[in-house]
Order: C-alpha cells, then structure tokens, then sequence
C-alpha cells in the first residue's frame, strides 16, 4: 500500500487520543447512529435480505475461486468494446501507468471520482510529483483534500468534520468561495458545485475508480450520489478507471444481487440517486482500465483472511462497530478504517509496522460487523486469526504459555485460584516490566476471596 | 512492463487459489418476475427522494407537459415523441426525456441512450430534469430491470435529484446533477 499515514503510531496510542476528543465523538456519534437506523429500515423492507445476502457471499466466493479466468474474460470483451487494459502488481506500477496516459493527453490538469483503490495507492500524491493536479469532486474527498487531511470513513471521508469546520476551510481554502458562506449544508454544497461546475466543462482527463466490473460483458459500474461521478465520468475525452482486481463479477444477472445490498447497506437508501454503467469505450470517449493487484493475491493466498476481498465497500461494519464510533477513523492508519480496515490493512500491507500489528487488536470482537455485512465477511474469525499471525513478545508467549498450563488441568486451576485468593490484596493494578503491555489495556478484573468451584463445593456439602 | 505484469497477477492467483474448494453459487432470493410493476408503489417511491411525480392517463401527458413546463426553454433528445412536447426557441435551461426502464420498489428511472434519451451529458448538465415514464415500462424489482436491461449501451440508473450527505450526514438534494428532478407517469 502507498505512503500516506507512514510513521504513525500504533492504534492503541492513535485511539487514546481521539477518544479525548469530544467533538470528534460527538460528531461519530451522531451519524453512525443516524445511518445505522436507515440502513435497518431499509434492509427490513426485503424479506428475502438473507437470500441476497448468501447470494452476495457465493458469487464473490466463487469469482475469487475463479479469478484468474474471469479477469482474463473481462479483458477480452472490454479490449473488444475499444477500450485498453492495463495491468498493475503493485501501487508504484499503477501510479507509472496513470502518469503516463494523463501526460500522453498533454493535461496537466484531472478531475477524480471518489475511488477507494486510488486512495490506496495515493495516485494524487504521485500525479502531482509528475506536475499533474488532480481535483477530487466529491463532496467529503474534497474537504479533505482542500484541508490536506487523511478520509476518516469509506463512504463519508470527512465524517469527522462538522459545518463549521467545513465554511472555515472553504473561506481559506476554495477560490472564489462567496465571502458571506454560511455554514448551512446547503449553502456549502451550493459554492462546491459552483467552484466544481466550470472543472468539469473544462477538464480533457478524467479518473474513477468501480464499484463492479461484469466479466461477461466488460461493464463498469459506479454508484454515487452527487452526480460528480456522471460527470466526470461522461464529459472528458479519456477516462481512466483504477480498479481493483477483486471487484468483479461474472455476470451482467449477478449486478441484481449487488444493486440491491450495497446501498440499502451503505446509505442506507432504497437506491442510490445515481448509478453509471459503460461498456469500454463510450459515445467517443477513450477509455483505460487499470487492473490493480497491490496485495490483493496475498490476502488471496490466505485461506481464512481471503474472504475480506469479498468486501464491496459498503462501511456498513464502520458504522455499528463499538470502537470505530469511539476512536473515529484515523487511528487506523489507513484508508480503510474500521473492521473492515482492521482486517484489510494488515494483509495488503503486511504485518511489519507496530500499527498494523495493532489492527487486528482494534475490536471487542463483539461480531455487530458480521452481521450487518452484506457479504458475511466474518471479521471476528479473521481478526482472531490475524491476532495468531502477529509478532508477539517472549513475555507475552511465557505468560500465555504458563496461563495454557495452569487451565488445562482442574487441579492446578483450583491451586492457582486458592493461591491468588490469599495473595489478592498484593497484586498490583498494572503488571512490572514488559507484562505491563497487557495491564495497559485491560482492567485487572477484581480477584475474589474465594473461587466459585470452592464455594460451591462448600455450600454443596450443606 | 504490462504483458509481465497480467502474467505475474494471474500467475500468482492461480498458486493463491490452488487446491481450494469450487464454490457454488446460490440463488435463494427473488428473481426476475416478467410482470408489470405497481404504478402507485413507483410513483410514492419516486416521491420520498423528494422528486415531483405527476400520474396522467396517456392523452393528457402533453397538456401535462406543456402545463408544467410553461415558461422553461428545454433540450429535446433526438426521438423524443413529437406530439407530446414541442419545443421552443430559447437558451434551454433543462431537458425533457423518455426512459427505457423503471422499477417500482426502488422507485428507480433508468435511461439507456435509446429514443427520447439522448446523450448521458444531455440529462446531466441542465439544473432540471423532466423525464416521461409509461407504465408498461415500470417492472417490479431490480431482477427485472436487469432482465430487460442491454448491458452494452450506456445506462444511467436515476433515483431522484442529485444528493450529498457529506456534511453532518445532513442530506441536501442537489449537488452537480439536476437539483429537480420531475416525472410524468403516463398511464392506459
């Protein structure tokens, strides 16, 4: 994965301060419950929600089985529709291949459709190393953008900006910002498309992300719901689409299944108010697609983490996840944050940071992100098991090890139990050394004078 | 090098997926039914984003039409029915169209570039967008407009005006498509 966020700080560190932070929480706080209860209405009007979903599961299942025919499939029929594939390992290839249409169009200039992928690899970053600007056009992408700050949410980047944030960063920031903005929402997406609207007329190059890619007939496809997406995606002369390799789909048929459980799951709308769909080269336009494997293959080879590339980007599992609302989404480092991010980030990326060693740790395991996803993706399981892949201390191993010994037998667990009774008053609150590791995160449960086994053996007797 | 890079990718999905389990697909859920769709269902659907519906028997969607686009200057994609909206001199400040499909429980318009339609930008640019649907073309569920859907031409799946809820969650309808989105229902 790409730069952005390099050199921070573990999650624990990252999530300790941001919990400090009131406004922050009460901003979390406010949409996720807002969104949460959307989404259920509008997932409880299917009674067949279930059926999707499990049909959700098994396609995504069954294209990642079949990946490499279904990728070649897609090629063919998008090369036959006029349009070029390109194929990308990793997010410096990727970047080399944009940077090299948008300068063999001579732009200097690009507009961009909020794309996840693109976020990952941080092409604005290398495009403007090459003397290329990119403009995000969505509404959030662009408020993060123009305060030079990380997306904190999959589907509402600037989530954890409030109105009056968001004027004070339009004045400063948005030329030709009208000097008497409020900070009424409506206000401020009137002056963004305003300062947005002249771009899109003008701009030659244009660059997207998709939601899905149909093998069968080589169509992209990308939700939205500004109309920046129809924008960009319809008025310059070339498009490039940065698409990950795992967003397919094998049939044109299997787009119902999905149409119907990413926005009910996202927005928590019947339907988003726009939906894109192109088959290669379209109305005149040129087309580029970038085929994006930047780990993807990894997390492929994973037998228990793979079904996470099941994932459609939805963030319904950021929205109900307990510490998500809670320590909000930079912590994570990453652009995917959350659940879904604690189980993403740490296979694309690898374990070799402390902070992505600490993702898998970023839950309760409480299991609200299973049963919200619209793909079952059992994050708990894979979060377990990621925990079992980090590195761990020798003392953390020992202790787990002695733990291990004491457990298995009943005899020994009764003896520790009686033992640590006695010694209760003289266990200290947080552990010596480099067992304070543990201590620092959890509450030393209160010990009792007396187990439950020997009460029980006692008062059994009477 | 791109030819290195598509045989790398596929090279290592195929040693990433190796020895693992076919999966089979399962389709429990509603499919597509081939009936009509619910004209009400359709028009309350349309309605809750905030877009103006009008429900009209067929006769009297161009006195419908020529009612509520008294004093506007509108596009008229080539194939648009002639007798039903004639258009007039003028900078146009929105655009008239047919639809190919729509679908009642979404309460969804989607335009595939057919007669009537016109180019994706004709029914992007304008701040209003006015858009004729007839009855028989409203199908019940998503399954259904798939169904009939030609996934080779350009499709533009329409559920109300251009939206954001990017501040606050807050939503606004209208960013950068139309910020007015009306129907006309044609019915019999």
């Amino acid at each position: 994965m790409s730069g952005v966020f390099v050199g921070m700080p573990a999650f624990p560190k990252n999530a300790a301060k941001a919990v400090q932070n009131s406004q922050l929480r009460f901003n979390l706080r406010k949409a996720t419950h807002t969104i949460r209860g959307k989404r259920a209405a509008v997932v409880g009007e299917l009674d067949d929600w279930a059926e999707l979903r499990q049909a959700g599961k098994t396609i995504k299942d069954h294209t990642l089985r079949n990946l490499d025919r279904y990728l070649v499939q897609l090629e063919e029929k998008v090369t036959e529709a006029g349009g070029t594939v390109h194929w990308a390992r990793d997010a410096a290839e990727a970047n080399r291949i944009v940077t090299r249409l948008v300068k063999d169009t001579g732009e200097t200039e690009v507009v961009k459709v909020k794309s996840m992928a693109t976020q990952e690899i941080g092409l604005n970053e290398a495009l403007a190393e090459e003397g290329i600007e990119a403009f995000e056009t969505d509404l959030a992408e662009l408020i993060v953008q123009l305060g030079d700050d990380f997306p904190s949410h999959i589907l509402v980047p600037a989530i954890h900006r409030n109105r009056a944030e968001i004027r004070e960063l339009f004045l400063k920031k948005m030329a030709g910002a009208p000097k008497d903005l409020t900070d009424e929402p409506r206000v401020l997406a009137e002056a963004a498309r305003v300062y947005l609207r002249k771009r899109f007329l003008e701009s030659k190059v244009a660059i997207s992300g998709a939601n899905f890619m149909i093998a069968e007939t080589g169509t992209l496809v990308v939700l939205e719901s500004e109309g920046n997406g129809r924008m960009c995606l319809t008025l310059p002369k070339t498009l490039i689409s940065v698409v990950g390799i795992e967003k397919l789909l094998p049939t044109w048929q299997d787009l119902e299944v999905f149409l119907q459980l990413l926005p009910r799951s996202s927005t928590g709308e019947r339907m988003n108010p726009y939906t894109s769909m192109w088959t290669g080269a379209t109305e005149g336009q040129e087309f580029h697609l970038v085929l994006l494997d930047n780990g993807r293959t990894s997390v492929l080879a994973d037998k228990v983490g793979r079904q996470a590339l099941r994932c459609i980007r939805c963030s319904a599992c950021l929205n109900v996840c307990p510490v998500y609302e809670r320590a909000g989404g930079h912590a994570y480092g990453s652009v995917y944050p959350g659940p879904i991010g604690a189980i993403l980030t740490p296979q694309l990326r690898g374990m070799d940071t402390e902070l992505d060693r600490s993702l898998p740790y970023a839950s309760s395991l409480c299991g609200a992100c299973y049963e919200v996803c619209p793909v079952a993706i059992d994050i708990p399981s894979v979060l377990v098991d990621l925990r079992a892949k980090a590195r761990h201390s020798r003392a953390e191993k020992a202790g787990m090890a002695a733990a291990g010994w004491v457990f298995n037998r009943s005899k020994r667990l009764a003896k520790a139990q009686r033992f640590g009774g006695r010694m209760r008053r003289l266990v200290p609150k947080r552990l010596p050394g480099p067992l304070s590791g543990w201590t620092d995160t959890r509450d030393l449960p209160e010990i009792p004078a007396e187990s439950f086994r020997d009460w029980w053996i006692r008062e059994g007797k009477r | 090098m791109s030819a290195a890079a598509r045989e790398v990718i596929l090279r290592r999905i195929r040693s990433a997926v190796e020895g693992a389990p076919e999966a089979e697909i399962v389709r429990g859920y509603r499919g597509a039914t081939g009936e009509r769709g619910d004209v009400e269902l359709f028009a309350e659907r349309v309605r809750d984003y905030k877009a103006i519906v009008h429900v009209v028997p067929r006769a009297e969607v161009a006195a419908t039409l020529a009612e509520i686009t008294g004093g506007r200057v509108l596009t008229v994609p080539a194939g648009f029915p002639s007798d039903m909206y004639a258009p007039s001199e003028g900078e146009p400040d929105g655009v008239v169209s047919t639809c190919a499909v729509a679908v009642a429980e979404t309460g969804t318009i989607v335009l595939d570039a057919g007669p009537g339609q016109g180019t994706r930008a004709q029914t992007l640019v304008p701040d209003y967008h006015l858009c004729v649907v007839r009855d028989d073309q409203i199908v019940p569920n998503v399954p259904d407009a798939i169904a009939r859907l030609d996934p080779t031409r350009p499709l533009t799946w329409i559920s109300g005006p251009s939206a954001t809820s990017d501040i606050e969650l807050n939503r606004v309808e209208g960013v950068h498509g139309p910020r007015t989105l009306e129907v006309v229902i044609a019915i019999g």
